[in-house]
């Protein structure tokens, strides 16, 4: 089948090659493998334990009327669209300043990032309690005498997705301003020189000139904000449990109460397999871009 | 306060003596809120005093986050010892699977077919013959908790049944107290809905979508006059906040709120804080509409293992389960029903003695988890926190319960 051209390419660099069989081995069989085990077991009515009777598209048809699982999809769009937006936006906003050769940079730096170093459970539960009407910021403010003042997002199904917005904000955009950051202080300082010469304003300069050239610093970030708002979960469960009623739910949590709480693995697997093709129509956008477009350039 | 007496009563299992052949045994449950683990603790005591030793694995944030766990280890090749599950389908396929120790010999030795009363608790650990768990306790969940204290506080009697509790609602809000307490939980709400149905509809409509599964009947205006009671129920409990339903008990012991609908293991909360059924609170089984109960409750299963001397401890421990000593020990302290009736229970209170009561009197119908599958339970929960959370209409509501439990038949 192979050229001898292909041939001696194949054994080129051998060494290499049979170190990496492991981890090829690995991926192979635990992403490849068991994801494709699980999307053909959710085309079968599997209930506790995995059973091979194959029921055709049952599983989806029931997974698309299930009302708890297209709320988890509306709140998944609604939440995902505006934390991608707000903690870029902000992320590069706070990396823009970062960047003005300020005194105490460090501090500030740290100070930003050290949300990110408390997982999801942690910030849902600090964010719980700053948000409880009792003990957080509305029973402070009516302490201190305004006695009418309401705020208590979690409590109210309109609103949860915005309290669970602000500790999401809370906990990404620090991270998301490291990596602007890096993206700024790799561009040239020439270009700066330059841009000085010609008379461009500051403010113009980074969105004609430096936020093209940070494009893959934002695709990255595009990427793996976009891939941590699919799997979102943890925080969900800490703040909210997908309450009140079913107004925060999220996919993640669908899979899991489904597979293990209702005994349907056949249902949980449809569902996860839903978000398996969520995360790819993110990813294979991102690898055309990020792979394809070199091929070509 | 409650990790204080769980420690304690890990302390009191590890300072008791233990004899030459002592075998340890992990077991696990979901028992964490006060009254439940001072009742756990009665078991372990039990158990300890015969020369084994129950190593306790609770597992808190209740029964839906519990089972998965269990589930997990069993299938997964790690199984405890014994494990609690609520009798009914929630292990039916593990034992399918023939994951489950069969028990067979311990009940024919103890005569456990002619000691538990009602016999379909046995029924329900029975499959082909053969049975697979212990049951310990009957949980009904159609109680309705009230504080005297609200009202009489307001000048107004103590309702005596499920239509003047809602008719005093309005004056019990007008005082800003909460009328209804509910956690935010989805069992809770297909808790409250199932009483309800009891309570509103009675007990031939409730057999006849449950039991007999005729779905006419559910999708019929008998249901939908249950389904409206239960919509003008969520509005008494809009503004209860809570999770948890230990939580929502609190709010009533405290009299932050009126009452609430919850199963008998409500009365163990009651007891931790030192209430006295009757005059602090009362208790109204069927809702005070209609005197019945459901022999729901919790049993234990015993996964195989591999070991002859663990899987003889196991045996030993579920002999002593049932045995009438531990039976009166673990129910008075749980606030639950025990599952034999030739046990002396004269120092139960007056909630204890209301169900004692119904049990002698032979008003039981089956729950929820015995005559549908987790699945169905699943979206029935989902369906109904949904619907007491939102403003979902209640004839939409009915339209797609009835989808559910076409799910399950």
């Amino acid at each position: 089948m192979a050229t001898p051209a292909r041939k001696s390419r194949v054994f080129r660099n051998l060494n290499a090659k049979i170190a990496a069989v492991p981890m090829i081995f690995c991926s192979m069989v635990v992403f490849l493998g068991f994801s494709i085990w699980t999307v053909v077991y959710s085309f079968t009515s599997s209930k506790l334990l995995p059973k091979a009777n194959f029921v055709g598209f049952d599983q989806y048809e029931r997974l698309w009327s299930n009302s708890r699982w297209l709320v988890s999809i509306e709140n998944l769009m609604v939440f995902g669209s505006l934390s991608l937006i707000f903690t870029i936006v902000m992320g590069f906003t706070l990396a823009v300043l970062m960047d003005q050769k300020i005194r105490f940079e460090d501090t500030f730096r740290t100070i930003m990032l050290y949300p990110f170093a408390l997982s999801f459970i942690v910030t849902g539960l600090v964010w719980q309690w700053v948000l409880n009407p009792d003990f957080g910021i509305q029973g402070i403010v009516r302490g201190w005498g305004w006695e009418s003042f309401a705020f208590d997002p979690l409590n109210n199904p309109k609103l949860v997705l915005y309290g669970l917005l602000i500790a999401a904000l809370w906990q990404g955009t620090g991270f998301v301003m490291a990596l602007m950051l890096a993206g700024l202080r790799g561009i040239d300082e020439d270009i700066w020189k330059a841009t000085r010469v010609d008379g461009i304003p500051t403010w113009k300069t980074y969105i004609v000139v430096i936020i093209p050239m940070m494009r893959p610093v934002f695709i990255t970030t595009l990427v793996l904000v976009a891939a941590g708002i699919i799997k979102l979960y943890d925080l969900v469960i800490a703040q909210t449990s997908g309450g009140p009623g079913n107004a925060s739910q999220v996919p993640a949590m669908y899979v899991y109460s489904y597979m293990f709480q209702a005994q349907n693995l056949g249902q949980g697997f449809a569902a996860s397999t839903m978000m398996l093709l969520s995360v790819l129509i993110v990813l294979i956008p991102w690898a055309y871009l990020e792979f394809g477009g070199k091929k070509h350039g | 306060m409650k990790n204080f007496k769980l420690a304690a009563g890990l302390l009191l299992s590890v300072a008791l003596p233990s004899g030459a052949f002592a075998t340890d045994l992990e077991i696990t449950h979901w028992w964490t809120s006060g009254g439940e683990a001072a009742a756990v603790a009665e078991f372990a005591k039990a158990f300890d005093a015969t020369g084994d030793k129950w190593v306790d694995g609770a597992i808190a944030g209740g029964g839906d986050t519990a089972r998965p766990v269990m589930i997990s280890r069993i299938t997964g090749g790690d199984p405890m010892a014994a494990t609690q599950f609520n009798h009914g389908q929630q292990a039916m396929e593990l034992v399918e699977a023939g994951l489950m120790l069969d028990l067979t010999d311990v009940a024919t030795a103890e005569g456990w077919k002619d000691k538990v009363f009602p016999p379909s608790l046995l029924d329900a650990c029975t499959l082909d013959g053969k049975i697979y768990c212990a049951p310990v306790n009957i949980h009904s969940p159609e109680w309705l908790w009230l504080n005297n204290k609200v009202y009489t506080d307001l000048g107004l009697p103590v309702p005596a049944n499920w239509a003047e509790f809602v008719a005093s609602a309005p004056q019990v809000e007008a005082a800003g107290k909460v009328p209804l307490a509910l956690g935010n939980q989805p069992w809770q709400s297909n808790l409250a809905f199932g009483a309800i149905t009891v309570g509103v509809g009675g007990l031939d409509l409730w057999k006849k979508v449950n039991v007999d599964k005729d779905m006419d009947a559910a999708a019929g205006p008998e249901m939908a006059a249950v389904f409206q009671a239960a919509a003008d129920a969520r509005k008494l409990a809009a503004k209860s906040t809570v999770q948890d339903w230990n939580q929502a008990t609190n709010m009533v012991i405290t009299g932050e709120a009126a009452g609430q609908i919850m199963g008998d293991w409500a009365q163990g909360e009651f007891a931790v804080a030192g209430k006295v059924a009757g005059t602090d609170y009362t208790c109204l089984p069927g809702l005070g509409m209609n005197a019945y109960l459901s022999t729901g409750g919790d049993a234990f299963y015993f996964p195989k293992l591999a070991d002859p001397e663990k899987e003889a401890a196991q045996k030993r421990l579920a002999a002593l389960l049932v045995s009438p000593e531990a039976q009166v020990a673990f129910n008075l302290k749980k606030g639950s029903l025990p599952i034999r009736g030739d046990i002396d229970m004269s120092t139960a209170n007056d909630c204890m003695k209301k169900g004692l009561e119904i049990l002698a009197s032979g008003n039981l119908l089956p729950t929820g988890d015995m005559v549908w599958s987790p699945d169905v339970q699943t979206q029935a929960g989902d369906l109904m926190v949904e619907f007491w959370k939102t403003d979902m209409s209640a004839a939409d509501a009915q339209a797609k319960w009835v989808e559910i439990l076409k799910t399950g038949l």
